[in-house]
């Protein structure tokens, strides 16, 4: 990683980015041709009016080595950002920072503003707990729980006391699997085990878990790469049909992917966010250099 | 030559056969294009070459240490004219005969005698020449054949695996029938118990007083082998060691495995498992001394009466004892338990707590159930701490401050001092060990079960 210095204030706001003169941005792209050449700032549309996250000048730190620098972006409401870029470029790390999963990792210190709903995500009075349940996760490797079917959906409305009768967390159950697709497929045998079901059913089952909460976001960290192209393509209809009720981050390794299923795509580079656009601006006419090299296959 | 110096030299001309070996190859392929025109690499042939040279010779002398004095004894009292016919009597002579030989009898000798010692003498001297010509004859031409049969064509390899999983084989049962033998001789010893005093008198007897009289004269001529005190001693001294044991070690483990931060865990693991390297006779001592006498206190001030050794006090220590061991196994599988796991059930906003009670723990329990049974089976077989502190009376009693004994205490009080080894007091010891041995066996063959039935299920 190259040992460059950054000043909190550089991060550009999208309205001046937006009025800059084109001989400047092609100065920026010119500048930055070279996958290891510094980023400064992120170009594009990073802010936006409606706005369910807000992150301000986001600097994740694991021990001593820097792994965010200086990110600013808004993810609107019932809108799919995709977070695509190398690997190791920090956009797990920088999703994980949504429900505070990091805390999890000794040695991990975030800097910065976040915002759920213009509450502070990192507040001191915050408790994590009803955080997590307002912001759900779905993980790159299918993650059920070594239990029924039925029980890895109860879980989280059981330990939320979000259902009080048998009957109302049947309907629950029931209502999460059908939403994430997997009803028809496992309606008869709710009491076998959710680690028996197939890697595609498995992630299904997982996003029926985060969705049973009600979460108000979902984060999900490649959730596909463990599939095959059927299954992703099953997951990537249900993020489609999940956009109406809740907000979405995805972080993806796959372009066609982040393509298909996001409004707006964030391009991170070693840790920096170095482009934010529409998602077809971004595949059709990417702003940034290092954006276009990315996704013409140049490297990554 | 002395079998040590024999060793040594056998040793060195494998050294040399390996060495030869490897060169030898290594010259037999240069005319035909170099080291890969080899069917195995050099250093294969040189193993193969040492294999042949050394494993025959180290049989050979095996076989011969194993009979050696056989034979030669065979051959010492066939040479002796008047020998006596009862096997003890020969024993006996051959012991002069050996002690004589050795320089160490001193006093009255027939010539007889003399001959025979001077016999054995030659015939150890002429036995370990031989014994040193045939083994470095064996080894150096066994390794020269092989040395000669080198050719690029040889697949020393194969051949050279081949014999080490024969060795590996061997080693493998080894361990098999040491248990089968251990068994074997537990079981015949039982059987000849079982001849005197019958199977369901002791399986289902509930008086244990196992004194036989030398004379059937004498005062207490029959005694009583009924077990069932002490299986349900046994069982309640584990019993209380496994109420302590199991809540602390597991409480503890879950400490280690998901609360304690690095730092802690350095430094708290090790002490943990330092109680697993005290000696059980010094977890005796503090049982005896310092345990018992404090229950016994503590149930006085109660207004219960209370024995100097209780299963109480012995059965505590013994629980501190097994501490480590559930702990350490249970921290095991707790963190072999995936993260993901850990990582999903946060992010569906658990707490810490109801992460580890109601995703990490389920997902373990198979392991640690696995570990628990086989801290029984430990506790089941210990003795010191309860030879210390349970006592030694056979009471069949479910009160644990009263003194109990257990299976193990009783096979070492019947093994110990001067006894008959046929008389039914000792064989009892035997036919104890058997049972006991079947039970451990059930348990680490049920904890093994359970171990391997559940192991994949977070896959």
């Amino acid at each position: 990683m190259s040992t460059m210095t950054l000043n909190a204030g550089e991060a550009v706001p999208a309205q001046k980015e937006a009025t800059q003169p084109v001989a400047e941005q092609t100065e920026v792209k010119s500048r930055a041709a070279n996958p290891n050449s510094q980023v400064d700032g992120t170009v594009g549309s990073p802010f936006c009016d409606d706005a369910k996250l807000r992150m301000r000048n986001v600097n994740v730190f694991y021990g001593e080595s820097q792994a965010i620098h200086d990110v600013s972006l808004d993810i609107g409401r019932n809108q799919v950002v995709a977070m695509i870029g190398p690997s190791g470029c920090g956009k797990s790390t920088f999703l994980r920072c949504l429900n505070r999963m990091n805390d999890t990792i000794e040695g991990c210190r975030v800097e910065g503003e976040l915002s759920l709903d213009g509450e502070a995500i990192y507040g001191p009075k915050v408790d994590v707990v009803p955080l997590r349940a307002r912001v759900g996760m779905v993980f790159q490797k299918p993650n059920p729980f070594p239990k029924s079917i039925y029980d890895n959906v109860a879980y989280g409305p059981k330990i939320h006391g979000i259902a009080s009768r048998r009957a109302e967390l049947d309907e629950i159950v029931e209502n999460s699997l059908r939403r994430a697709g997997l009803w028809n497929e496992v309606k008869d045998r709710l009491d076998k085990p959710g680690t028996g079901l197939s890697g595609g059913q498995q992630q299904r089952l997982c996003i029926a878990r985060a969705i049973a909460v009600s979460p108000e976001v979902i984060l999900m960290d490649e959730p596909c790469s463990a599939l095959d192209p059927i299954a992703t393509a099953r997951i990537e209809e249900l993020i489609d049909e999940l956009r109406e009720n809740y907000t979405i981050a995805i972080v993806t390794h796959s372009m066609q992917q982040a393509a298909r299923v996001s409004q707006r795509t964030a391009y991170f580079h070693l840790g920096k966010l170095v482009e934010v656009n529409d998602t077809e601006t971004v595949f059709t006419n990417p702003e940034h250099d290092l954006t276009e090299a990315y996704i013409t296959g140049r490297f990554g | 030559m002395q079998t040590p110096t024999l060793f040594a030299l056998l040793l060195l001309l494998v050294l040399v056969a390996y060495g030869t070996g490897f060169s030898r190859a290594i010259a037999t392929a240069r005319s035909r294009g170099g080291v890969r025109s080899l069917a195995s690499l050099p250093n294969y042939y040189g193993v193969h070459t040492a294999l042949w040279c050394g494993l025959p010779a180290l049989v050979i002398l095996g076989l011969w240490m194993l009979f050696d004095d056989a034979i030669i004894r065979t051959l010492v009292l066939g040479g002796v004219a008047d020998k006596p016919e009862t096997i003890s009597g020969q024993n006996l002579l051959y012991a002069q005969i050996q002690n004589l030989a050795a320089g160490n009898l001193i006093g009255a000798t027939t010539p007889q005698i003399q001959a025979a010692a001077d016999h054995l003498v030659s015939l150890r001297q002429s036995g370990r020449w031989m014994q040193t010509t045939i083994t470095l004859i064996l080894a150096a031409g066994l390794g020269v054949y092989t040395l000669l049969r080198i050719s690029p064509e040889l697949r020393a390899r194969e051949k050279v695996e081949k014999v080490l999983r024969i060795i590996l084989l061997a080693c493998a049962c080894a361990a098999i029938f040491t248990t089968v033998g251990i068994l074997m001789s537990v079981l015949f010893e039982s059987l000849r118990f079982f001849q005197s005093v019958p199977v369901t008198e002791f399986l289902f007897g509930l008086h244990w007083s196992p004194q036989m009289a030398l004379r059937s004269d004498q005062v207490g001529s029959s005694g009583a082998f009924g077990a069932v005190p002490l299986f349900t001693g046994t069982l309640m001294v584990s019993a209380i060691a496994m109420f302590v044991a199991v809540p602390v070690g597991l409480m503890s483990a879950i400490y280690l495995a998901e609360y304690a931060g690095n730092k802690v865990r350095a430094f708290a693991k090790p002490l943990i498992e330092i109680l697993a390297g005290v000696p059980t006779v010094v977890y005796g001592f503090f049982a005896a001394l310092t345990v018992a006498p404090f229950v016994r206190e503590v149930a006085q001030s109660m207004g219960m009466e209370a024995s100097s050794e209780s299963a109480l006090a012995a059965g505590l220590v013994m629980g501190v004892m097994i501490i480590p061991f559930v702990s350490s196994l249970s921290d095991d599988v707790i963190n072999a338990v995936p993260q993901s796991l850990r990582d999903g059930a946060l992010g569906l906003g658990s707490t810490k707590s109801e992460t580890v009670r109601k995703v990490v723990i389920p997902a373990a329990l198979p392991g640690i159930v696995g570990g628990v049974l086989l801290a029984v089976s430990r506790a089941i077989g210990e003795t010191m701490i309860v030879v210390m502190a349970a006592g030694l009376a056979a009471n069949l009693t479910a009160n644990p401050l009263e003194s109990v004994t257990t299976v193990t205490v009783q096979i070492v009080t019947l093994l110990v001092g001067d006894q008959e080894f046929d008389s039914p007091k000792t064989l009892a010891a035997f036919a104890l060990g058997l049972m006991l041995f079947i039970s451990t066996l059930i348990l680490n063959f049920i904890a093994l079960h359970v171990v391997k039935k559940y192991r994949e299920q977070y896959d």
